[in-house]
């Protein structure tokens, strides 16, 4: 099995959607489009854990794609019994939990996991140059990347996608219900994040915390609580995207990183502030790479390098993306 | 010796290399307004920090029987004390709205925050119909005035409100510090004022205190200190 699966994924979509590209352009490109938005909807929902650290601390999080991996492990784990390394010794791990069980503990167990890595890796370096906490990100990158290799092996492991693997007929337009799934789930726990953020108390706070923390310690807000929560946030937000794009690029400790390019470009594509633009360049970015990958001579190895393209692109023209304004925050 | 609501013994604090306290000792008795005084670095601003607990300090701070000298910005907030910082601390991207409901974030007491945000709204009748809008697109009398309302919504037992004044016109500044003579009255609340603008501060407060350089150089009641002839050459322009 090669790693290429992960990067034709978009194009690719079940087989009789390629037979059918083959009658006409219009079918095939709204085929193109929406495969492509299921791979943004992932992009996305990645883009948009980068951006709720980015909005806290100004630092790229390098481990987002890893802690998103290692989420997805610890629903493998939950859906077949094999937690690997650990299981072997202990040998009373016997859960064999269904899908949507597994995902939904993936996603807590993910959440404690990033309010932890931010307690213990992250709070020690309060007030540090940003720099130092990047290269902490960087190496935490490596300790997510080596315990889940340690633990598993690095091994492509088959994680079931949770959805049908044919497809809806519309109007002559094949559409995979696997990406139809995939948008729906990401729109769900999108909507979820936005009304939090934007209809509750502790929601509000973290925002105030992330953009204003003197003015906010002043109104009595435990700031560092509300960092440690938006890490949790985060690799909760992450393991969705993580869950999502196992089935199609198979599982193993390397799978997150070129979705994690990917959601950097959709990131940056969006205003790297802007939770919205997150989302809108995820799915942007996913789109555009169908596209790229399918209409542009020999363009399927060409999708990483115009990942960067867009993301050096959008610096270069447009620093603030498509959402962001620059003048917002500093004082 | 009065029941000093908040207390400070002398308390130094410095930035780096910059001593910016030297030994201030400051007393705040319930209910009434004390306004600091002096010039721009005599260290007012720092003081009123050094009492949040956003500057390192030695010396001792009490406020209601409590030591609050090592106490964190936030712990300081939830014992009753709103910070006013200068330059508002307006949450510039927030709305309104959102700006006044952190003023109650600590509180639990959901019906007695509805009362509250309605006594602001009474103050500020204006908020109510901008409600939606985002805090920075206010002028900055209105964010004074958000500011302020913000900090009643917490129903603290004491403001500290830095240079409530500051780039504000004529006008405004001689609304903005009748309003903090009236929830001086109205809501008995205790209040440490810092102003470059003597005259106004003299006016609403009962005792004051004048800073150079770190170091409480005169105090005493308002009315002394505003016919005091050093103090009307060095700050009411005289």
């Amino acid at each position: 099995m090669s790693r290429c699966a992960a990067h034709t994924w978009a194009t690719e979509g079940a087989p009789e959607l390629i037979e059918l590209a083959a009658q006409g352009f219009l079918p095939s490109f709204l085929q193109q489009m929406i495969s492509g938005a299921a791979a943004g909807a992932v992009f996305a929902s990645l883009a948009l854990a980068l951006v709720l650290i980015y909005r806290a601390m100004d630092i790229a999080n390098f481990a987002q794609g890893e802690m998103a991996m290692f989420g997805t492990f610890i629903a493998y784990a939950l859906i077949t019994g094999d937690f690997g390394l650990i299981g072997t010794k202990l040998g009373f791990l016997q859960v064999h939990l269904p899908f949507w069980a597994a995902f939904a503990l993936a996603v807590i167990v993910s959440f404690a996991l990033g309010v932890l890595i931010e307690r213990v890796l992250i709070r020690p370096f309060e007030g540090a140059p940003l720099l130092t906490l990047v290269i902490v990100t960087l190496g935490l990158f490596s300790i997510v990347n080596g315990t889940a290799g340690l633990n598993w092996g690095y091994v492509f492991k088959t994680f079931y996608s949770p959805f049908p693997s044919d497809a809806f007929e519309v109007g002559g337009i094949f559409i995979g219900k696997q990406d139809v799934g995939i948008i729906v789930v990401t729109l769900v726990v999108l909507a979820i994040v936005f009304v939090f953020f934007r209809y509750t108390r502790l929601g509000l706070a973290m925002r105030a915390a992330a953009l204003y923390p003197e003015a906010s310690r002043l109104l009595g807000v435990r700031t560092s609580w509300m960092l440690a929560l938006g890490w949790g946030l985060a690799a909760a937000v992450g393991a969705v995207s993580g869950m999502m794009v196992a089935p199609i690029v198979f599982l193993d400790p390397n799978m997150m990183q070129s979705v994690l390019l990917f959601a950097f470009a959709a990131a940056v594509l969006g205003g790297i502030e802007s939770p919205l633009g997150a989302v809108v360049g995820g799915i942007a970015i996913g789109i555009l790479l169908a596209l790229v990958g399918t209409y542009v001579p020999g363009g399927q190895n060409l999708r990483v390098p115009f990942g960067l393209l867009v993301m050096v692109g959008v610096l270069l023209v447009r620093p603030a993306g498509l959402f962001g304004h620059i003048e917002a925050r500093r004082v | 010796m009065s029941a000093a609501l908040l207390g400070l013994d002398a308390v130094s604090a410095t930035y780096g290399p910059i001593q910016a306290l030297r030994g201030v000792s400051i007393e705040v008795p319930e209910g009434s307004v004390v306004a600091l005084l002096g010039a721009n670095g005599a260290g007012k601003t720092t003081t009123l920090r050094a009492i949040s607990g956003m500057v390192k300090t030695t010396g001792r701070i009490s406020f209601d029987g409590h030591d609050i000298s090592r106490s964190r910005p936030e712990d300081v907030a939830r014992l009753g004390i709103a910070h006013v910082p200068s330059g508002r601390g307006i949450m510039a991207q927030l709305t309104v709205w959102e700006n006044l409901q952190m003023g109650a974030y600590t509180r639990r007491d959901r019906s007695a925050v509805k009362q509250d945000a309605a006594r602001v709204i009474g103050y500020f009748p204006w908020i109510e119909e901008r409600r939606s809008q985002v805090a920075v697109t206010l002028s900055g009398g209105e964010q004074q005035m958000l500011a302020i309302g913000r900090a009643l919504m917490m129903r603290p037992r004491m403001i500290l409100l830095d240079e409530p004044s500051l780039g504000l016109a004529p006008l405004i500044v001689r609304k903005i510090f009748d309003l903090i003579a009236t929830i001086n009255r109205e809501e008995k609340l205790t209040i440490l004022l810092v102003e470059q603008n003597a005259n106004m501060a003299l006016r609403v407060s009962q005792s004051a205190y004048v800073l150079e350089v770190g170091r409480v150089v005169l105090e005493g009641a308002a009315q002394d200190l505003a016919r005091n002839e050093s103090v009307r050459r060095s700050y009411l322009g005289d």
